[in-house]
């Protein structure tokens, strides 16, 4: 009997602790799913409209002042849209200046301390492989002589994919004027595009080299076989 | 008695007690509160924490 008594009260403290560290758990759970769901497909969702919206900003008005020069671009201005045919004939990501976090989240970034598209030397620029639009998702998929063009206020810049590299995080050399000759002094126009590597990790880099292989002015239009994608 | 002792100590069996009107209101609120909840995470608990993930990195650097 008075075991009985004594045991009631305490099992009852047992269940209504279990039951509450069960709710709690199953809260954490539900917290989780719901990260994951943010993370890879509600900042899609977000980025991709955020970028549709600038880029047909950029195109209906080319004079808008929102569109900068390169020369003028400072951190998180749009100066540019960058097409890849490759990705898909309506792929058009904005080019922001810098490569900060909030940058990144919007589009892509250029690294604020490399040349300008068109100019002698490196031009750096670095997205997302995954989450927030994912502008560089496909980038595997790119292969020599592959389109990158990059549409600034007056020019189309055409480079062309001269390969690709896997490298550790730390490899800046990647970003040098002449890509991992350091002190060598560039004579033409290179691009190089940064992503994450593998997908979903920090481990490595994807790095993608390319040539300018052509300038022409905004104002006439691109060759439609610019935009044609090859086999 | 051992189910309304269990039922004292849990978090959202109190929300659930705490919601006002009949069965189909307290479906509602507790839809709303869910919803709200879910709003205030994706606005501004994931943002605070995703540059914490490792997934979230593009750029080459020291």
């Amino acid at each position: 009997m008075i075991r009985a008594t004594r045991a009631i009260p305490q099992r009852t403290g047992i269940r209504a602790f279990a039951g509450l560290l069960g709710e709690l758990l199953v809260t954490i759970g539900a917290v989780l799913v719901l990260f994951v769901g943010w993370q890879l497909f509600w900042t899609d969702v977000v980025a991709d409209a955020d970028a549709a919206q600038v880029v047909s900003t950029m195109e209906e008005d080319p004079a808008a002042p929102d569109w900068v020069q390169p020369t003028q671009a400072r951190l998180g201005d749009a100066f540019a849209i960058v097409r890849i045919p490759r990705f898909g004939p309506k792929f058009a990501r904005p080019l922001y200046e810098g490569t900060t976090k909030d940058v990144l989240k919007r589009g892509i970034g250029h690294y604020a301390d490399t040349s300008m598209p068109g100019d002698i030397g490196n031009f750096g620029m670095a997205g997302h492989r995954t989450t927030y639009g994912k502008p560089f998702n496909q980038i595997e998929r790119l292969v020599e002589g592959d389109v990158v063009l990059v549409e600034t206020k007056d020019t189309y810049f055409v480079y062309r994919v001269t390969g690709h590299q896997i490298v550790p995080p730390t490899q800046v050399s990647v970003l040098l004027p002449v890509p991992d000759k350091p002190g060598k002094k560039a004579t033409v126009a290179t691009l190089t595009m940064t992503t994450c590597h593998p997908e979903f990790s920090a481990r490595e880099r994807y790095i993608v080299h390319a040539d300018l292989d052509a300038m022409y002015r905004r104002a006439n239009g691109v060759p439609a076989d610019v935009l044609q994608v090859g086999e | 008695m051992c189910c309304r002792l269990v039922s004292e100590v849990s978090f959202y069996g109190l929300i659930w007690r705490i919601l006002p009107g009949p069965m189909a209101l307290k479906l509602f609120e507790a839809l709303i509160l869910v919803l709200a909840v879910v709003a205030v995470l994706f606005t501004w608990v994931f943002p605070l924490i995703a540059p914490y993930m490792p997934f979230n990195e593009n750029t080459v650097g020291q």
